[in-house]
């Protein structure tokens, strides 16, 4: 597949895109504020609700199951976490939560340096999200309202880079971070996850729709800089979309794993998933520590999760990828 | 343009048409930059630097960067553990991805209907891809344990034998490819409920006239309405799949063992032969360098034959 097929797929034409409301809306410059998925107009929705199926008693069973085999591996951790480790080793093993949790959380913060592992986690996906919502709707706000040469070309690079395979590059990636001496520090981290490519054409695909072209004309004839109309008229339009798009990335960047493994080596440097991997590495393998250490990584996302959530789902819907 | 330069113009004079037609020039490539030039540093240059570093003898420990050709690649492929890491990533792969696109696409069909309390159920579905790849893997290593892991106890207690999981090849890809599933299916739904929701209306009440029921709706207008979508899926699940490091890894149990992939490599995948070569012992940069620039080309390769496969049912349907 060509990237330039990627970009058709992923824009208009996609299913996957900004038509998924229910209108069959092509028109790339219609508005895609009103088009969130989930919110469809009043007539489209009743023209839908006359046409979608009312579910049976066997498609809420099946959601049902779905759920429960969603949620029982987290609550299982959190009744692993609240027992003593030799409870877990009895028949049949226990699926209730127990009194140990106060105990195994102690038990955590002594073992690895978990809250500064926290703290680090915390640091490291704060200045990537914040960095790649800030570059992206830059970006984005070129791609999709300004006209320059070779925007179409550079534009096709951008979503030809979304597939390109970058993890594979962690060689000479440690390589330039033993140059820069950045090795087994936050940066090493950080530095890489400052861009990216999926944000770059969300936003251009977002802006595309929501900033309508006369406003910038007017405030250009105000006199205004296009730096101006970026910080003043394009950054307030972006906001939703870079809710969604802060959200992904800070879950993203939280829940790496390979690339801060590699080149964070000693304790205090750690993110949260690095220390969660040492405690797991042990010789005899404590479990009831280990999955209370998971459950404290988790439980902060379960929280972002369900104040955001509603955001994710609509991101990924607009036809997100895969971080 | 004019108008706007006009406009500029009347207030700052020759040089605020200067400056107006130099920002109006230059602000969108300056816009553009940062993302071109930290990609370009932190992405491109590494994975190109890659394929030049594989043609060395190299290594963190010295100085000496003998060139050796291809020497590295011959290395490689006459190591059975290369072969070995491989074929487990492939058969991790197709386990994983196959039933949990299918698994998606049925939900994606069940969450099209009227359903109440909507977003509550997507939300449902969404929250295994929320835990990082390190919490599922470990959550899962302790569900598929041998002696005290709950799934053994409810296989015995139906009857069936408890599995020493991480003991066999294809048990272990089993456990791994569960990992996986359960994390993607959620997200995969909501792909594909997106861009069913774009399938105009009308060709299923022309289906609908015509007689068909919902499953037939599903396989016969749904899918191939949404083909896009699913090369889309396809393709990104491939890249991911053939990258899967931290499941097996955990799985092993982190150190050792988790690093071969099980005693007898079982389940070693691509990359942790990668990071094995790589990071673990002696930093062979230049043969891990190698393995890399191999398993691009395998993405490459697979990913272009799940196009060609999927475009082949295109034209024969």
């Amino acid at each position: 597949m060509t990237a330039s097929d990627l970009v058709d797929l992923s824009a208009d034409s996609s299913p996957g895109g900004r038509a998924a409301d229910g209108r069959g809306s092509t028109d790339s410059r219609r508005p895609v504020r009103t088009a969130l998925p989930g919110r469809p107009g009043r007539r489209a929705r009743a023209r839908l609700r006359a046409l979608r199926e009312q579910p049976g008693r066997l498609a809420y069973l099946t959601l049902v199951a779905v759920l429960f085999f969603s949620g029982f591996p987290l609550y299982y951790s959190f009744v692993v976490a609240s027992r003593d480790n030799s409870a877990l080793a009895t028949v049949p093993p226990p699926v209730l939560p127990g009194a140990n949790l106060v105990e195994n959380v102690e038990r955590v913060f002594a073992t690895v340096p978990f809250g500064t592992a926290l703290v680090n986690s915390v640091i490291v996906s704060g200045t990537v999200t914040a960095s790649v919502v800030f570059f992206s709707t830059l970006a984005g706000f070129a791609f999709a309202k300004l006209e320059f040469k070779g925007a179409k070309v550079l534009l096709v690079s951008v979503v030809a880079t979304m597939m390109v395979p970058v993890q594979l590059g962690v060689i000479p990636l440690f390589m330039l971070m033993v140059e820069l001496e950045w090795t087994d520090t936050l940066w090493a981290v950080i530095a890489p996850g400052l861009v990216n490519a999926f944000g770059v054409f969300f936003m251009t695909q977002y802006l595309r729709g929501a900033l309508p072209g006369s406003l910038i004309e007017s405030a250009r004839m105000d006199g205004a800089s296009t730096f101006r109309i970026f910080w003043q008229i394009v950054m307030p339009a972006a906001r939703p979309a870079a809710v969604v798009l802060g959200v992904l990335t800070f879950l993203t960047a939280w829940n790496d794993y390979f690339w801060p493994l590699i080149v964070l080596s000693s304790p205090e440097n750690q993110t949260v998933q690095v220390a969660l991997s040492t405690l797991s590495g042990g010789y005899v393998t404590d479990q009831s520590l280990v999955l209370t250490g998971t459950m404290l990584a988790t439980l902060p996302l379960l929280a972002v999760f369900a104040l955001l959530g509603k955001y994710m789902i609509s991101g990924i819907m607009q036809g997100a990828v895969k971080g | 343009m004019t108008i706007a330069a006009k406009g500029t113009g009347t207030r700052g004079g020759p040089t605020g048409l200067l400056r107006y037609r130099l920002d109006l020039k230059a602000s969108p490539y300056l816009y553009i930059a940062p993302f071109f030039v930290l990609f370009a540093v932190f992405g491109l240059f590494p994975l190109a630097f890659t394929a030049w570093v594989s043609t060395h003898e190299w290594s963190l420990l010295s100085d000496e960067h003998a060139f050796i050709g291809l020497g590295n690649y011959e290395t490689l492929l006459s190591d059975p553990y290369f072969w070995n890491a491989l074929g487990n990533t492939m058969s991790i792969l197709v386990l994983a991805t196959v039933p949990q696109l299918f698994a998606a696409l049925l939900l994606a069909h069940l969450l099209t209907m009227r359903l109440r309390a909507q977003t509550f159920w997507r939300m449902g579905m969404l929250l295994p891809n929320v835990a990082s790849v390190v919490a599922v893997a470990v959550i899962f290593s302790q569900l598929f344990g041998r002696d005290f892991g709950l799934i053994n106890w409810v296989l015995e207690s139906l009857g069936a034998g408890r599995i020493d999981w991480q003991a066999g090849s294809a048990t272990s890809h089993v456990a791994i490819a569960v990992m996986v599933a359960w994390k993607w299916t959620g997200y995969n739904a909501l792909i594909y409920l997106a861009a069913m929701q774009a399938v105009p209306r009308e060709v299923y009440e022309a289906a609908h006239l015509d007689g068909a029921s919902r499953m037939q709706q599903l396989f016969h207008v749904t899918v191939p309405m949404i083909r896009p979508t699913i090369v889309f899926t396809v393709i990104v699940s491939t890249i991911y799949g053939l990258q899967i490091f931290a499941e097996p890894q955990l799985f092993g149990g982190g150190g050792q063992n988790g690093v071969t992939g099980g005693a007898s490599r079982q389940f070693q995948t691509l990359t942790l032969y990668l990071y094995e070569h790589g990071f673990n012992r002696g930093f062979e940069f230049g043969y891990a360098s190698a393995v890399a620039w191999t398993m691009f080309a395998v993405i490459v390769l697979v990913a272009l034959l799940n196009y060609l496969f999927i475009r082949r049912i295109r034209s024969a349907s």
